[in-house]
């Protein structure tokens, strides 16, 4: 048996670290290292409650419209502000804007790649998969970085620039958009559809969201060639290599909910154990920092109550990562976690059939956009010329709140404590610190962690490339992670 | 802009104490899109990590190689602060599967370079990441906050003779990037001019003021009272754009986007300490009633005397809909002559 460290990774957000125990090609057991500390709340003691949302956004420039929305709703909670109609549809409009461009990111630029290593050379698909994949050259690529910026004018027109816009107030949205941008928007979202609907997809985006189970699933992917789109490429290839048996965890998913119309989500919240929903309790969320870097040891708190006092020397740390657990358990959170949460048909049957995996994340993924766009467009529709986008805000000087969102790659929480008009305490669960969670007190490991337990190694392998796909499959982001 | 350089140039892109937020904002990078530019310029990506396949050890392995002097360094890109801490070892950011911090990776492979950039405010002042009690004991490549020094020393130079060029923004635009990497990349040393702190003259000679679509709302010292009014945001809401160095409303963000045309203050993202303004960001602070951030380049007396007269012969038209979210009172077409 012999310990292996695998890093650094590229095509996450940020940096990450995995050390594995490997037995007979097979890894035994897995830690995750998340390596950067920044210290955003220790940052943020002491100061005015609103710059909360010009530092938070700041945490990540990937998930940035996330951190801002959460900082707003936790600001809001605090004021008992609500957001005019206007601007809860502008709000998810943005949103949906940075978690679709996510989505996309992820497929194309940072999961697919992996697929056009050398390693595969001898499959069947290499050619036709490498010469679309490949990182930088691939045809891919080259169609995606175009339409990707294009996608994001939603954001000039309605948050000023992305990242790290101010344009999400506690209130409402601070650009009240009217005929000339509602046209702009529309023709963005229509060239976008265009695009899922050729390349990506190579069917309306209705007929995809017509799949109801993984059998309806294969007779669709049977009508055509593998090569007829991206989607369908994807699938040839996840056949081929079994990735569905790749990257397994306990099954447990959480999500906060996702855009809310007049309070109620699009996307439901909730918890689905192993087939079982429940609704979500936040108040049984914990950290535990038994093996982080973290100066504090064995007191798993709520993050009401939540301290970070970073320390490298800290006995059983691994990980400037924490461990967040619900009730206890670990949980997976991200666009697969999202959807079978939401009860959506297709996520649902492939984790009754097939359970969490690398090839059940990604699909997950790609049906949310289609999903995400079609709402895009009904949001849009529903915007009222002339009624305002955002309401006034009071001050508090005494007040806790939360902001509980979904960015792309899961569950994201804000939790804030004012006292005489200061930020006391603000703490941040981010996605990847569930899904890339360190181990807990009683030893249980992070979802990562679990997911890479049986892993193939072939024989030679440096940075094993089962080890790629499984780590990708979550679309991590170290830098929200830590934070 | 002349011809691009005949031998390609090779660009290392690394990250530490940052969001990783620039790079998602030069993906943005439109006509041409970024791998277009990157290939206009003749630069050949040695790693980019978003972008690139390597990873684990053959990653590593080009790092020793470049460390070694056996791969040409023509450009290293950081993004993000130098993040020193705890106690200067650095451990707030290990590089991955390696004994070294990344702030010791980031010094030997700047002394090989020719060019040293500081991409973000983060990379070249500390930035966001140095805000607060600065936790992580973050700095930027070769400035500690507003003064000389950082990783490299004010002295530093790269091999071309040029200090660190630091395109700060937070983020920073994308063509600000390509721009600057174009420039470096085709050897044009007239071409890159740069202000006092580094930043290249080409957008920092402007402040974001310019352009401003909300101008006419400033003349006449209409103000908005709340956000998503449409009037000026200097009087109230906290915006620096009148200090603020920078064309964002000139070269425009995401199609037609900037701050103040997402209607949300400037807050001076690409000044040194930015992110420590000693108020709210989002509040302007007065002193009886008058801001105290004015114009750094225009006597007081005369600018309070100019807004008291402009205040004074403001339009109905500004002053309602400064305080609306849409124009409530259109312009009056001026009448034909008889």
């Amino acid at each position: 048996m012999s310990r292996r460290v695998v890093g650094p990774f590229n095509r996450v957000e940020g940096d990450v670290e995995v050390q594995l125990d490997i037995v007979d090609g097979v890894v035994r057991e897995a830690w995750v290292v998340s390596l950067l500390y920044r210290g955003f709340e220790q940052i943020l003691r002491g100061k005015p409650p609103a710059d909360a949302l010009v530092y938070t956004p700041r945490i990540c420039g990937i998930c940035s419209v996330s951190q801002s929305i959460a900082a707003a709703t936790a600001l809001a909670s605090c004021q008992g502000v609500k957001m005019p109609p206007n601007g809860e549809l502008a709000t998810n409009l943005i949103l949906a804007n940075e978690n679709v461009t996510d989505h996309l990111t992820h497929f194309y630029l940072f999961f697919m790649p992996d697929f056009a290593r050398e390693i595969y050379a001898a499959d069947p698909w290499y050619p036709q998969i490498s010469q679309r994949f490949r990182a930088l050259s691939g045809t891919a690529s080259q169609q995606v970085f175009p339409v990707r910026a294009q996608f994001l004018h939603l954001m000039g027109v309605l948050a000023g620039k992305w990242p790290h816009s101010l344009a999400i107030q506690p209130g409402g949205t601070t650009r009240a958009i009217g005929v000339k941008e509602r046209m702009q928007i529309a023709g963005i979202l229509y060239s976008f559809r265009q695009f899922l609907e050729s390349t990506l997809f190579g069917d309306q985006l209705e007929n995809i969201l017509a799949i109801d189970s993984s059998t309806a699933l294969q007779s669709w992917a049977g009508q055509f060639s593998w090569q007829h789109s991206d989607f369908c490429r994807f699938l040839h290839v996840a056949d081929a290599l079994n990735l569905e048996a790749l990257g397994q965890t306990d099954n447990i998913f959480m999500s906060n909910g996702a855009y809310p119309i007049e309070g109620k989500p699009l996307l439901a919240s909730g918890v689905w154990r192993r087939g079982d929903l429940s609704p979500l309790n936040p108040a049984a969320i914990r950290e535990d920092v038994s093996h982080s870097w973290m100066a504090q040891r064995n007191q798993a708190l709520h993050p009401y109550d939540g301290l970070t006092v970073p320390d490298a020397d800290a006995a059983d740390g691994y990980s400037w990562g924490k461990a967040p657990r619900l009730d206890s358990q670990v949980v997976e959170v991200g666009a697969l976690a999202r959807q079978v949460v939401a009860a959506d048909p297709l996520a649902q049957d492939l984790v009754r059939q097939s359970g969490s995996n690398v090839r059940n994340r990604v699909i997950g993924r790609l049906l949310e956009i289609a999903r995400v766009v079609v709402a895009m467009e009904s949001w849009l529709g529903g915007l009222q010329q002339g009624k305002p986008f955002c309401n006034q805000a009071p001050n508090v000087s005494e007040a806790s709140g939360c902001g509980l969102v979904e960015a792309a790659r899961g569950s994201l929480g804000h939790w804030i404590k004012i006292e005489k008009g200061r930020i006391q305490n603000y703490q941040i669960i981010a996605p990847t610190t569930w899904n890339f969670s360190p181990r807990d007190a009683q030893n249980v490991p992070g979802a990562l962690e679990q997911a890479l337990v049986g892993a193939p190694v072939r024989v030679g392998e440096k940075d094993p490339v089962s080890v790629q796909h499984i780590v990708r499959s979550f679309d991590p982001c170290m830098v929200c992670t830590v934070h | 802009m002349n011809k691009p350089s005949s031998t390609k140039r090779n660009l290392l892109w690394l990250q530490s104490g940052g969001c990783g937020g620039c790079s998602q904002s030069l993906f943005c990078a439109e006509a041409p899109d970024l791998l277009v530019s990157l290939a206009a310029a003749n630069i050949q990506l040695l790693w980019h990590p978003s972008l690139s396949e390597a990873s684990g050890g053959d990653f590593l392995n080009l790092l020793e190689q470049i460390k070694a002097g056996e791969i040409r360094l023509d450009i290293l890109c950081l993004e993000g602060s130098v993040v020193r801490g705890p106690n200067g070892s650095g451990r707030f950011h290990m590089m991955a599967n390696s004994p070294l911090p990344m702030m010791a990776w980031i010094k030997a492979l700047a002394l090989q370079a020719e060019h040293v950039v500081a991409v973000g405010t983060c990379a070249a002042y500390g930035g966001i990441t140095a805000a607060g009690s600065n936790p992580s004991d973050a700095c930027g490549l070769q400035y500690e906050g507003a003064e000389g020094g950082g990783l490299l020393g004010e002295d530093f130079k790269g091999g071309s003779g040029f200090p660190v060029v630091n395109i700060a923004g937070c983020p920073a635009h994308p063509n600000w990037i390509t721009e600057t990497l174009m420039v470096l990349a085709n050897d044009q040393s007239d071409d890159m001019a740069v202000d006092g702190f580094g930043r290249p003259s080409s957008y920092a000679d402007h402040l974001v003021h310019h352009g401003c679509p909300r101008n006419e709302y400033y003349e006449y010292k209409a103000s908005a009272e709340k956000p998503s009014d449409l009037g000026c945001l200097m009087e109230h809401l906290g915006c620096v754009g009148t200090q603020a160095h920078g064309d964002c409303n000139i070269r425009l963000w995401n199609g037609e986007g900037s701050c103040l045309r997402g209607g949300y203050a400037c807050i001076n993202c690409t000044a040194a300490e930015f992110e420590a303004p000693c108020h709210p960001f989002m509040e302007t602070p007065k002193i009886a009633g008058i801001p105290i951030g004015l114009p750094t380049d225009m006597p007081k007396a005369w600018f309070v005397a100019l807004a008291s007269l402009a205040k004074a012969a403001t339009p109905t038209r500004l002053k309602e809909n400064a305080t609306s979210d849409h124009i409530q009172v259109p312009p009056v077409q001026p009448r034909k002559r008889p």
